[in-house]
């Protein structure tokens, strides 16, 4: 699966790369450039990010996650996990961690997914810090408000469908 | 290992992310889901967010642009629902190197019918009487 993804993600490098060396060489340095830059700013973070996962996941308290957000769980394991992802502080990768230590600790795939999505949807810090100061202030409150329910649909459609 | 096991997918995904910021068409995106105010409106910008490589400092801008070429809200809140749920650059780099690819992958499909739906939910609370294109805003910058 891994591997079928890689070569996906290279082969559509390839498309793009030749769609910009046909429109001229600039653009093609142009944007191997960046991508090469993009991905060296990133590295040390990922690394930051996979370092402390592996140490989140020692400091859950693994005796309560499969009670509270196993896959017997259920609702009430939904609304948890959604309480804990609105709680949960930014960043790109704390939630992430979370979730996947959670995961492991036997927490149910629909809680997970419960509570990455409420993660990256409620997300105040992203809201008061970026949203308000770029958008008009309404839209970002409109935003908030429909996303509330959300994270409860994903999980309910995870329950439903069930994982392959 | 899981971190050098990773590291091919996000150089692909920085690849991809300044070739498409590079080739799209922006102006022309924003163009389409202007006009479009119906249930195309919605995917256009769906599929948009998911497309868009970057974080919140590209994402917004992007929104208030849509706006500024006569977007709704509710597809303004689709695109930004969509980039935030389904949006692959969040998913390569920061998500796969912590559950896999099987999971993002079941993860995403479940996340699909998201960012249509906060666009049909915002549209009705619009025609509810959600004041979103209230004057006081703009009396407010005013000092």
């Amino acid at each position: 699966m891994t591997f079928v993804i890689n070569i996906l993600l290279w082969l559509f490098v390839g498309v793009l790369a030749l769609v910009a060396a046909l429109r001229g060489r600039l653009l093609l340095h142009e944007g191997l450039r960046t991508g090469v830059i993009e991905f060296l700013h990133l590295l040390p973070r990922i690394g930051i990010g996979v370092i402390g996962s592996g140490y989140i996941a020692e400091v859950l308290p693994k005796e309560l996650i499969a009670p509270w957000l196993g896959p017997e769980s259920g609702l009430t394991g939904v609304l948890i996990a959604m309480l804990a992802g609105a709680l949960t502080p930014g960043g790109p990768v704390v939630g992430f961690a979370i979730g996947a230590a959670a995961l492991k600790g036997g927490a149910g795939a629909p809680q997970v997914i419960a509570y990455s999505t409420a993660w990256a949807l409620y997300a105040v810090h992203r809201l008061v810090l970026y949203e308000v100061p770029m958008m008009p202030p309404r839209i970002v409150w409109l935003r908030a408000l429909v996303c509330l329910p959300l994270p409860l649909l994903a999980a309910a459609l995870a329950i439903l469908i069930g994982k392959p | 290992m899981l971190f050098a096991a990773m590291l091919p997918k996000v150089l692909a995904g920085c690849c991809i992310g300044a070739f498409v910021t590079l080739l799209l068409p922006r102006e022309m995106v924003a163009r389409w889901v202007g006009h479009e105010s119906g249930m195309a409106g919605l995917a256009i910008a769906t599929a948009f967010g998911f497309i868009l490589p970057g974080g919140p400092f590209t994402a917004y801008p992007v929104a208030g642009a849509f706006l500024l070429a006569g977007a709704d809200a509710g597809t303004v809140v689709a695109f930004i629902v969509s980039w935030t749920v389904i949006g692959y650059t969040r998913a390569l780099v920061w998500e796969l190197p912590f559950f896999g690819s099987d999971f993002v992958l079941w993860r995403m499909v479940m996340a699909l019918p998201l960012p249509i739906l906060a666009g049909v939910l915002a549209r009705i609370a619009v025609r509810a009487g959600f004041p979103v294109n209230a004057p006081d805003d703009e009396a407010r910058k005013e000092p």
